[in-house]
């Protein structure tokens, strides 16, 4: 499918480059927000009261691992080993929904002990950037499964690798957006 | 191989001329809306204490004036020349995307539609007609935005609208980034690139980039508005000046988004018309991407007033003056392009000129504010609407027009008049400097801008019917380019593929050109492929019967219906509706899945 | 006063037809702010129009020289020349040294610096109005601000619900009022006068509205306007129209929202203590005198869009009115 291109990169590829830098930018914003209004909240709950360091730790790693299950899932597709590619693809999807469900315990969480999103500005602030991120999660999901399924009705082979590595493209991004997350939030308090 | 017709054809096209046909008459329809508002403001402006219309509905006007022209008509209008002409001048047969592309366009045109909407629906927010449209300027300062000051439905339709305007904006600056690097013809170097192309190239990475962050201070004031968060509210400890931090570390890039394109225009007009190659190519494209690249450090220079401190003023002062350098480049450029030429005096070179000689106000009345003290005594009045207009109007509008006269018989296949053209040109050049450089007066002499009222005591009164009469001048010939471009469609003289000898590529086409452009893929050995210069001769223009069938992709509704998703899904807090946002997922998501499984070869 | 202001001032007059007096020009500053921003944007100005002359008079000549004729050769195709860009790109950048160092020095002595022994007033914005209070003296007063001729005046702007700028042209710049965040400025007025001014940055409905005055008063003048608003409310004699016209304030909703010392303790509308002493009402919108007075009592929303104030007729009926306003005038 992939036609000629000028820069000899994949045209989808490209796009979702430019796509990354762009929501770069988006979580830029979100991040520096949450720094711009830490320690301002006038009333608490206030981050050491309320974050769980060693659960959010846990999430972090199997978002981790995820990504290493993506990069397992895009060498079974390259190399055409579709049970391989099938496996990996569910574990990847599998892991981002545990990591989601970790968030959810989370929110409900810090909902018992008094933070919801109207509480105060950590509220606002850590709610609309760990949602915005847990959004990027559950779309990646969707496409992971969607991607399993094609591949349980064997219409995905090494010649979608490109569409598996762009997912794989997707994946990584909404991870390394994580790791700064964590770092941000929860580990420099 | 023949082009379909129909209204299907047209509602489930993926062609990029069409879309940028659709693209056009979208952005002029909505550009005259913006024009009616302007005139409602300058009717009530023109005499102290006017009576026209009240207060409530003067704040709407004005809020919808600027969102209308910035995001309805201006962007579109030059997304109309990126989708028409890209694809052409860079020797392709459509762009990257061709359903994205489809898709933008559905999503622009139902944001304007739910922006607009706004006029007519207030019976449904027990309220009146003309009563709940935004109301709280295109800058929607918070926190005055806030739920708590502007509690009607106002304000959501201008949040909402704004964010799904974003969406399109993003998706087609994803896809003209992936075209122009990715499609050119063989030889098609970047530096062969013509400058409207590279303009567009550097337009695009604004958007990606400046569109985010508005989209962040957006969801922000939203979320403010609907699930009480307090992102703006002093109360909890926030700052309002928060949101003019995001809205002009987007809104200063929005700015270049709307001139470079125009600029990119003027570079291809001058050359053709004085037949003579831009005059320092490179170093025009170099200083468009410097512009591009300075654009996202000088938003302080709109917070001068806000108090930030006088090193920080300092630092905005000079980044915003070193802008100004940059900006001189081109313009020495430009007139060195006209310098020793052949210039013939078409209605495109009328507008190319025009832009020229109003930009160059602009320009120099922004070195004025770009001072901050001078910008205590300047920034909110009338000093600053004349700014502005000479930059938008004046520039942009200018440098638009000229790409219409200019590309239009390739669009259509029909010469405009060129009577009715340079009729067109000078009143609207008479009639924008009546407009808007008495305001530079009206300004010092402290009319502040955005108040529906003034007292007669200002002394202002008779500067500011001078400034209407502007606007009327303005909108006649605007009708005049109206009843042009009506005119052409019966009695223009049928275009040749090249009617004025220009360089590019999309001149070696039919006019229009056949839906898959090139009958052959040229292959480009220099910049200007057209000509002939001292280095090298013409090429030659592709067959006008292709060699070999080619094949053109089929339409699809998918992107229309994904498209379709967002204004619903923007229903659901307008009217605090939950199965609605369900309809509107759902056919968002539906939309996104069909697209995606649906066979569909570029 | 400098050519050039001569120059733009007769052509504004004579396009005003009537033109003048400005009540709010920027181009006659009657305070030290407002002149260096002047002298400033004078040199600005004398540059930008240099180049403007410049750059147009190349433009036109280009067009007209090159015009196309019949018979002329076909054009040399130059591309570039090295030289001319590095110089066409150091020229504006020279200049713009000579608009960048002034701009600077100006920025750092009009920050809102003022000597120690300044008059120090908290300027407070409302959504339609102003309030002034005078620190030291411990006087609060809207609308109209009293300063004394020659000496540092410092105000401390800032807001009380939305974000609104104070400006009053002839004193020199305006500074944003915002909640939460105090802004700074400091002059010294040259000249005895009323200056006018009004709410710069859009805030809401009656934006248009939000006018305000600033009376420079000689020192002897500005000691006498204070002792009067020090002193408390003047009390109606028994038996006259304003002393009903103090028992209706006192049963009214007036309460709740204004200040009269001694008699009411609201605080989200101006403190009234002396509004007979002033010279406008409803934020310089109207003279105060007692028709437009009583108007204004009986329906605000009227005459100033989206104004707090509600219509107060009824319940009030014209009788009460009068004798309201007949109080309020009485309050000197």
């Amino acid at each position: 499918m992939t036609a000629h291109t000028s820069m000899g990169l994949d045209n989808r590829k490209m796009a979702f480059w430019a796509f990354i830098g762009s929501e770069c930018l988006l979580f830029g914003s979100l991040i520096s927000t949450y720094l711009v209004y830490k320690g301002k909240s006038i009333v608490g709950p206030y981050p050491p009261e309320i974050l769980n360091i060693p659960f959010t730790s846990v999430s972090t790693f199997d978002l981790l691992m995820s990504s290493l299950m993506m990069v397992l899932a895009l060498a079974a597709v390259q190399r055409g080993d579709m049970k391989w590619g099938k496996i990996w693809l569910f574990s990847t999807a599998l892991l981002g929904l545990v990591f989601l469900g970790g968030q959810v315990i989370e929110f409900t969480d810090f909902v018992h002990k008094g933070l919801t999103i109207g509480t105060n500005l950590f509220g606002c602030t850590f709610f609309v950037l760990t949602g915005t991120h847990g959004a990027h999660v559950t779309v990646g999901v969707l496409w992971l499964l969607t991607l399993w399924v094609r591949a349980l009705q064997g219409k995905l082979g090494p010649a979608n690798a490109m569409t598996v590595e762009i997912t794989g493209l997707y994946w990584h991004f909404v991870d390394v957006v994580w790791i700064v997350i964590f770092t941000v939030v929860y580990l420099i308090q | 191989m023949s082009e379909a017709r129909g209204l299907t054809s047209w509602l489930t096209t993926t062609d990029h001329k069409r879309i940028g046909l659709l693209y056009f008459w979208t952005a002029l329809a909505f550009f005259l809306i913006g024009g009616i508002e302007a005139l409602f403001i300058r009717v009530q402006l023109a005499q102290p204490n006017g009576q026209v219309v009240s207060a409530e509905t003067y704040n709407q006007l004005f809020t919808m004036h600027g969102t209308t022209m910035i995001f309805l008509a201006l962007m579109p209008l030059g997304a109309s020349f990126f989708n028409y002409m890209v694809p052409l001048q860079i020797g392709a047969r459509d762009v990257a995307f061709p359903r994205l592309n489809a898709f933008s366009y559905w999503v622009f045109l139902f944001g304007g539609l739910l922006l607009n909407a706004s006029w007519f629906v207030g019976p449904l927010f027990h309220a009146g007609m003309l009563n709940v449209a935004p109301d709280g300027g295109w800058f929607g300062y918070a926190n005055l935005t806030e739920r708590q000051y502007s509690p009607g439905p106002n304000i959501d339709f201008w949040v909402l609208g704004l964010q799904i305007l974003g969406i399109s904006s993003l998706a087609a600056g994803f896809n003209f980034i992936v075209t122009i690097l990715n499609m050119r013809a063989p030889g098609m170097k970047m530096m062969r690139l013509p400058a409207f192309t590279w303009m567009t190239l550097v337009t695009q990475f604004l958007i990606i980039t400046a569109f985010p962050v508005i989209t962040v201070g957006l969801a922000f004031l939203m979320f403010d508005r609907f699930f009480g968060t307090h992102f703006y509210v002093r109360e909890a400890g926030a700052t309002p000046i928060l949101w003019q931090h995001l809205f002009w570390l987007f809104g200063h890039p929005e700015v270049y988004i709307l001139i470079l394109p125009a600029m990119g225009v003027v570079s291809d007009v001058l050359p053709t018309f004085s037949r003579k190659p831009l005059f320092g190519y490179p170093v025009v494209v170099y200083s468009g991407i410097l512009i591009g690249l300075m654009s996202w450090g000088v938003w302080s220079h709109h917070m001068f007033a806000v108090g930030l401190g006088p090193i920080a003023d300092s630092v905005f002062a000079a980044t915003t003056m070193l802008i100004a350098v940059p900006t001189g480049v081109k313009i020495f450029n430009w007139i060195a392009t006209l310098w020793g030429g052949d210039i013939r005096g078409t209605t495109a070179l009328h507008f190319a000129v025009g832009f020229i000689a109003m930009f160059i106000i602009g320009g120099l009345s922004g070195v004025t504010h770009a001072s901050p003290p001078a910008d205590l005594q300047q920034t909110d009045t009338y000093y600053v609407v004349a700014h502005i207009h000479y930059v938008f109007f004046g520039g942009t509008i200018f440098g638009l027009f000229a790409g219409v006269y200019y590309w239009w018989p390739k669009m259509t296949g029909r010469l405009l008049d060129e009577t009715l053209g340079k009729v067109h040109f000078w009143l609207q050049f008479i009639g924008m400097n009546l407009a808007f450089f008495p305001m530079h007066l009206i300004g010092l002499l402290g009319m502040p801008r955005r108040v529906y009222t003034y007292a007669p005591e200002l002394g202002v009164g008779t500067l500011n019917l001078v400034s209407t009469i502007g606007a009327f001048l303005i909108a006649l010939s605007i009708l005049i380019f109206l009843v042009n471009l009506w005119r052409s469609r019966t009695h223009g003289q049928p275009a040749p593929n090249d009617p004025w000898g220009g360089a590019t590529l999309e001149w070696s086409v039919s006019s229009p050109p056949p839906v898959y452009n090139f009958s052959v893929i040229p292959t480009v050995t220099n910049r200007l492929p057209r000509w002939s210069t001292e280095r090298h001769g013409p090429m030659r223009d592709p067959p006008a019967v292709p060699p070999e069938p080619i094949h053109v992709p089929g339409g699809s509704w998918w992107p229309m219906v994904a498209a379709l998703g967002l204004p619903v899904l923007a229903l659901a807090p307008l009217t605090q509706t939950l199965w609605v946002a369900f309809v509107g997922a759902a056919l968002l998501i539906a939309g996104v899945y069909a697209w995606a499984f649906q066979p569909f070869e570029v | 006063m400098p050519r050039y202001r001569l120059w733009l001032l007769t052509v504004a007059l004579w396009v005003a037809g009537c033109g003048g007096p400005f009540p709010q020009t920027t181009l006659e500053p009657r305070s030290d702010f407002g002149s260096v921003i002047d002298q400033l944007f004078t040199g600005i100005f004398w540059w930008a129009a240099g180049v403007f002359l410049v750059v147009e008079t190349l433009l036109v000549i280009t067009l007209i020289r090159f015009r196309h004729r019949e018979g002329r050769p076909a054009p040399k195709p130059t591309h570039g020349h090295t030289l001319m860009e590095i110089a066409w790109t150091l020229a504006p950048a020279a200049i713009l040294v000579f608009v960048a160092v002034p701009t600077v020095r100006t920025i750092f002595a009009t920050a809102g610096e003022a000597p120690a022994d300044a008059l120090k007033v908290d300027v407070i914005g409302h959504q339609w109005w102003w309030e002034f209070r005078y620190r030291e003296l411990g006087l609060v007063t809207a609308n109209e601000l009293h300063v004394p001729l020659g000496r540092a005046v410092q105000l401390s702007i800032t807001s009380a619900d939305v974000i609104h700028a104070f400006w009053a042209p002839p004193l020199g710049g305006k500074r944003d009022a915002i909640p939460g965040h105090v802004n700074r400025i400091a002059f010294r007025a040259d000249r005895v006068g009323v200056y006018d001014g009004q709410c710069a940055e859009f805030c809401g409905a009656s934006h248009a509205n939000m006018r305000l005055r600033v009376v420079v008063d000689s020192d002897s003048g500005f000691g006498r306007w204070a002792t009067v608003q020090l002193a408390g409310p003047a009390a109606p004699a028994a038996g006259t129209l304003a002393e009903r016209g103090k028992a209706v304030f006192a049963r009214s909703a007036c309460i709740g929202c204004h200040t009269i010392q001694g008699v009411s303790p609201g605080v989200i509308g101006p403190n009234l203590t002396h509004v007979g002493s002033r010279a406008t009402i409803a934020s310089g919108l109207f003279p105060n005198d007692s028709a437009h007075l009583a108007s204004w009592i009986a329906d605000a929303p009227a005459l100033k869009p989206g104004s707090l104030m509600t219509r107060m007729k009824p319940p009030l009926k014209d009788d009460d009115i009068a004798a309201l306003v007949a109080y309020l005038a009485s309050l000197k």
